[in-house]
């Protein structure tokens, strides 16, 4: 049984629309993550599960009972939000407290459900302490606490790790996917961050303009792009996309010479910098021009006529100036798009260059 | 000292000279040079002021004006500062929420304040006139005959308290608002999804976070209920028989229509003590369940 399904969902303000036309299942105890850019209504979807906001149109389903109509607290589940949304003037203790306060859970198995919460999110030395008093990876926790005494199935996040620094976060989106596989908890996670959407993510629903783009498990997402969005928003650094243009010779990337098999004029060549190689003899030919090495590889921007594209090279590449080289790719890994619709054109491999 | 820190400290104590000079001459010294004043008798034409010790002191323990208008003044500042604070924060949630029109609503309440005080007493002068005012008109369709409010002892304190309210309660509304605004909408999500009501929500949320204000508005509110003066000049001139006179409208009257300035420094000391205490008082009192963030 799926634990959340929302459809038709649309959220109007005025003549703006949010969220457009939704349609999304969430399996039980599965972690669902809801990514895009700032604006594309991924938040809103979010708040219309929490039941903060009303749709203006669809239903919303929770655990086969339709709860469209019926009020946050009704629905059975709990909400990080992106500013922890602590109450400044309670402590750790009270504020992980606060629901079960509300629910009038007797005092001896609240104490019981808080010292079990606070040993598994680590707080236990820190029941005592305001929020202003805590760091922002420990206001994180208390959050996280005050979600899960509640033992409720579903878990909502709204962009939880947003306002940690780089480090914290990391450890935080490893803590938190195993806190969900542990109490087998349906968490449905909003971010903008593509790498906390593929590192944590059962399945990952991309969306763009309040629609959804495209939802699959990361890894189709990453090698089966459906669109060009899709293809530059995964991936860092994103995946290339190169112009191709015909003249009576065949289809070529735009501004060289290479031709390119089986083709088709008017689309867009995608290409993973990884899967691209140098080649000191044969392939198409390129300058490279400036290297920015990362530590286990670098990544190089090459030319092909005019446009550029970022090559991923495995440990220290040192660039002099600028390179001549010849570019190569294994046919399976090119990806071919509309370029007007921005769609993929699914017929078959794309050879890597014809040398003519 | 290196001589940049002393430039620095020059330069600090420069900015706030202006200032300074200002309080001093007109706050700081007055103050001293009263309760300097309230040590001598009244100086006269013919008997210069000398040192009489503690006698000012003596005369108003005995003066029964005096009584009868520090219990007017309780029984205002009783009758005044709950009511007041306590609409200021109803109209403050209340202008807060989500409704229609909300900015005139809250131009609406803020009005009273922003009037002049003489204007305002002028305008409940016209309430309270017998049989032509607003009341006794609105009273006559039910039958009620017109009473004098302002000319009867037994009412006169309570109409001065009615106008007070409707003229604080606005005023007390913005520190509310400010407050109110300043509270992320967020806590209130996450309260409902905890499925707390709206009640349950301003006792433990609301009403702790925006208790700094409460206490700012209750100081404010107490120094007023003792500073009112300028609507018994226009209302009812402390009468009838003291019936609405309150302290430093008595102050004013005895340094200026009868004047006894040694005895009117006398009252001010009081006045200012008591203040002082009741202000030092609240902090202490409610500090510790106050939550500053």
């Amino acid at each position: 049984m799926s634990a959340i399904q929302l459809e038709s969902i649309e959220k109007r303000w005025g003549k703006t629309i949010a969220v457009d036309n939704i349609n999304l299942t969430a399996e039980e105890g599965r972690f669902l993550v809801l990514l895009g850019p700032s604006g594309c209504g991924k938040s809103t979807t979010l708040r219309i599960i929490a039941g903060l906001e009303s749709p203006s149109k669809g239903r919303v389903w929770i655990n086969g009972g339709d709860v469209t109509d019926r009020p946050s607290s009704d629905r059975h589940l709990s909400m990080v939000f992106q500013s922890y949304a602590l109450f400044p003037h309670l402590n750790t203790e009270e504020n992980i407290l606060f629901g079960l306060k509300v629910r009038k859970v007797p005092a001896p198995e609240r104490q019981q459900r808080l010292k079990k919460v606070a040993d598994l999110v680590g707080l236990a030395d820190y029941l005592d302490r305001k929020p202003s008093q805590l760091s922002g990876g420990q206001r994180q926790r208390v959050a996280l606490a005050r979600a899960v005494i509640a033992e409720n199935p579903i878990c909502l996040m709204d962009e939880p790790l947003s306002n940690l620094d780089a480090k914290l976060r990391h450890d935080m989106r490893v803590e938190i996917r195993s806190l969900q596989r542990q109490l087998g908890m349906t968490v449905v996670y909003v971010t903008h961050d593509q790498t906390e959407a593929m590192s944590m993510a059962d399945k990952v629903i991309l969306m763009r303009d309040g629609k959804i783009e495209q939802q699959d498990t990361p890894g189709n997402l990453y090698d089966s792009p459906a669109s060009t969005f899709t293809a530059r928003f995964i991936g860092t650094p994103p995946m290339n996309l190169l112009s191709m243009t015909s003249d009576a010779r065949g289809v070529s990337i735009e501004g060289t010479d290479a031709l390119v098999h089986s083709a088709r004029p008017n689309s867009q060549l995608g290409i993973r910098p990884e899967h691209i190689s140098l080649d000191s003899r044969s392939g198409i030919p390129a300058t490279l021009v400036a290297s920015d090495y990362l530590g286990a590889d670098t990544i190089v921007t090459a030319v092909i006529g005019t446009q550029e594209l970022m090559i991923r090279i495995p440990g220290r590449y040192e660039l002099k100036g600028q390179e001549a080289v010849f570019l190569r790719w294994q046919p399976q890994f090119a990806r071919l798009f509309d370029k007007e619709s921005g769609l993929l054109i699914d017929d078959g491999p794309v050879l890597s260059a014809a040398t003519g | 000292m290196p001589s940049s820190t002393i430039r620095n400290q020059a330069y600090g104590w420069l900015l706030l000279t202006p200032a300074a000079i200002f309080l001093i001459a007109f706050t700081h010294y007055p103050a001293i040079a009263t309760l300097g004043q309230s040590f001598f008798s009244e100086s006269t034409v013919i008997r210069p002021a000398e040192f009489v010790g503690l006698e000012n002191y003596q005369i108003m323990l005995t003066d029964e004006v005096f009584w009868k208008v520090v219990r007017n003044n309780i029984w205002y500042a009783i009758g005044t500062i709950p009511a007041s604070v306590a609409l200021a924060m109803i109209m403050a949630i209340w202008v807060n929420g989500k409704l229609a029109g909300r900015g005139l609503v809250r131009m609406a309440y803020f009005t009273p304040t922003i009037l002049p005080m003489i204007a305002v007493a002028n305008i409940w002068l016209f309430f309270y006139t017998p049989d032509i005012g607003l009341i006794d008109q609105f009273l006559s369709m039910f039958g009620f005959s017109g009473r004098n409010w302002l000319g009867n002892p037994e009412t006169v304190l309570s109409c001065i308290i009615v106008m007070t309210i409707w003229k604080e309660a606005g005023f007390f509304m913005i520190f509310y608002l400010a407050a109110l605004q300043s509270i992320s909408p967020e806590l209130e999500e996450a309260a409902r999804i905890e499925g707390a009501g709206r009640w349950y929500y301003f006792r433990r949320v609301t009403f702790p976070l925006i208790m700094p204000t409460t206490l700012f508005v209750l100081i404010n509110a107490v120094i007023n209920s003792f500073k009112l003066v300028d609507h018994l000049f226009i209302l009812t001139k402390g009468g009838p028989d003291n019936a609405s006179s309150l302290l430093l409208y008595y102050i004013y009257e005895v340094a200026f229509s009868f004047f006894d300035e040694a005895y009117a420094a006398t009252l001010t000391v009081v006045l200012l003590v008591t203040l002082a205490i009741i202000a030092i008082g609240q902090f202490l009192l409610m500090d510790k369940r106050v939550h500053y963030r």
